[in-house]
Formats: structure tokens, sequence, C-alpha cells
């Protein structure tokens, strides 16, 4: 679809469904890979399979000395990192309530924390290169909220302020950051709800089916291309018509 | 000038891209070369580059001319 050889790509949380598929996708357009998560047998699996051009970088983003690491490991393994996909997040869902502290710092530890992080250490080497591209996987409930998430919306709300403000400081020198927001995409995670929770799920997607996360990659793709160098500070939902916003 | 001043004054020409002439030791990055604040912080980074230095954010806070940058990479390397 678009053309990114010679790049190199780290993604985060590339042993889970959408994030598996953004590094297939990345690898079949000719970017190298650096591939993240907790679990390293998965992502050994997935880097078997895609063959040349992909590395295992584990890393616990809950762990700030890990978080610090990882972009270091990603360069070692690929010589520079070009494109940066925030794609890690963990849920600790519970009514607002009953929300622990604990809850609530934990998501935005993991799922906002540590895109500053790694997202201020990969940058140096874009300025330098006056290139780069980051792309942040945010949700439809950072946009519409959801019960139960107070903790996951305020997280992935925040990521698309973070990443307009970024974008911002950083366009000037050829580095476009932006966010991808899924709606309801099929995954280990939404294999888990029963058959009467998908069908009120699809009444309320126009579109009259989950997504896959292929179409998360695609967008994904394109933001990382040569060819979407003017867009910048953006978010691209990805959701059947769930939410146009 | 030294040799660190010289490597300074060239970093500047190059990243600011202004006339020579105008690097002189009271040149304010921002004031008078018509740098913005992420090229003081480029010029920061090419700095720690050119010499193999560490700069820290607080330090890097303080160098506001072309004779700051130079005093503070002498006591540096």
């Amino acid at each position: 679809m678009f053309d990114l050889t010679g790049r190199n790509a780290l993604v985060t949380g590339a042993s889970g469904g959408i994030g598996g598929a953004v590094a297939e996708a990345l690898h079949a357009a000719g970017a190298s890979v650096a591939l993240s998560g907790t679990r390293e047998a998965p992502l050994r699996d997935l880097a078997e399979r895609l063959g040349s051009r992909a590395h295992v970088v584990p890393a616990n983003l809950s762990d700030a000395e890990a978080v610090a690491a990882l972009p270091k490991a990603a360069a070692e393994a690929m010589g520079s990192v070009d494109i940066l996909v925030n794609n890690a997040g963990i849920t600790r869902d519970n009514l607002f309530m009953r929300m622990s502290d604990e809850e609530w710092a934990q998501v935005l530890e993991v799922n906002l924390t540590s895109v500053f992080r790694l997202s201020r250490a990969v940058l140096r080497g874009m300025m330098k290169a006056r290139w780069g591209r980051i792309v942040t996987i945010t949700s439809v409930v950072g946009t519409t909220g959801n019960p139960g998430q107070g903790n996951y919306a305020a997280a992935k709300a925040g990521l698309v302020g973070m990443s307009k403000s970024l974008a911002s400081e950083v366009a000037s020198r050829g580095i476009t950051v932006n966010c991808v927001a899924p709606g309801f995409i099929a995954t280990a995670m939404t294999d888990k709800l029963n058959d009467e929770q998908k069908a009120r799920i699809l009444t309320q997607i126009p579109a009259g089916a989950m997504g896959s996360p292929a179409d998360i990659a695609a967008a994904v793709s394109y933001l990382a291309s040569r060819e979407a160098g003017y867009v910048t500070g953006a978010t691209l939902h990805v959701n059947g018509g769930m939410a146009m916003v | 000038m030294s040799d660190i001043a010289d490597r300074v004054k060239k970093i500047v020409v190059e990243h600011l891209g202004v006339d020579e002439d105008k690097v002189v030791e009271s040149a304010s990055f921002i004031d008078d070369l018509g740098a913005d604040s992420l090229d003081t912080v480029e010029l920061v980074m090419a700095f720690e580059e050119e010499f193999g230095i560490e700069i820290p954010d607080d330090a890097a806070e303080t160098i506001q001319t072309v004779g700051d940058a130079v005093t503070f990479i002498k006591g540096a390397v």
C-alpha cells in the first residue's frame, strides 16, 4: 500500500491483536520492526513469522526504567527509530465510584505516561534526521466516554491533547504526530463478549460489523508513510461510523 | 578565539544559517540570531555531540548566548 523501505519502526503492544497487525503491515510495506510487549513468547512467534527485519524488544511499560531502556534497545537493534507506534494499553475497568487510586494510576502510567516518555526519547533521532512519525493508538471512548472506563477514557483523551501539542512543536522538523482511534475491533478482548452483548454493540455501528485489526493497521500505515507528511495533530477515527467526530 | 569557540561558532552558523560575523560572544541565540526555542534545544544536542559531553536541562536553560555556550563547554570538556 505504502512504501516504508528503509524505515525502522518500534511497535509497542505487538503481542496483542492490533499491535501484531500493525507490525505485520509496516513490515509488509518494507519497514524493519522492533516488536515490544510484556509477553516474550508471542513476540518471538511473530518475529519468526515475519522473518528478516524483525526484532524482539520486550518491555513492561509500567516500569519507568524499562520504558527508558526500550527506545535504546530498539535503536540498537535497527539502527534508529523513525516510526514509533504507541499501541500498548491496559484496562482496569470499574465504576467511577468504586475505582481505586491504584486502578486509576496504573492505567494512566501505562497508557499515557509511558507514551510521553517513549515519544520524548525517540524525538532526538527524529529531529536530527528531519523525519519521523509518531502514531498513537487511542480509542473512540477517549472522545465519547464509556461507563466503567473513566481511567481509560481519561488516558486516551489525554493522548490526543499531548499529541497535538507535540505535533505543533516538531512539525517544522519533518516529524508528524497523529492518533488512530479504533472503535469496536474484533480481538481476543472482544471475543469474550457473549452473542447478546455483541448484537447490542452492532446496533450502534452503522457499518453493521466489528472492525478488524487490519483496519487499524491500514490507518497506521498511511500515517507512517511519506505520503501523509502533511497530516499532523490529527486523529483518524476507524470505527465503522460508530462515532462521527 | 579558542578552538572550542571556533567549533561552537561553526555549529551555530550551520544550524541557524546566520552570517559568521553575527556570531559574537555576546549574541543571544533567540534575540540576536533568530533562533526559536526548539532551535536552542537542537543547538544543545549538537554541542553535546560535537564535544562528547552531556548538558543537563537546568544547565541548558542558562545557555542563552554564544559566550554562555563556550564558557559552559570549556568547563565541561
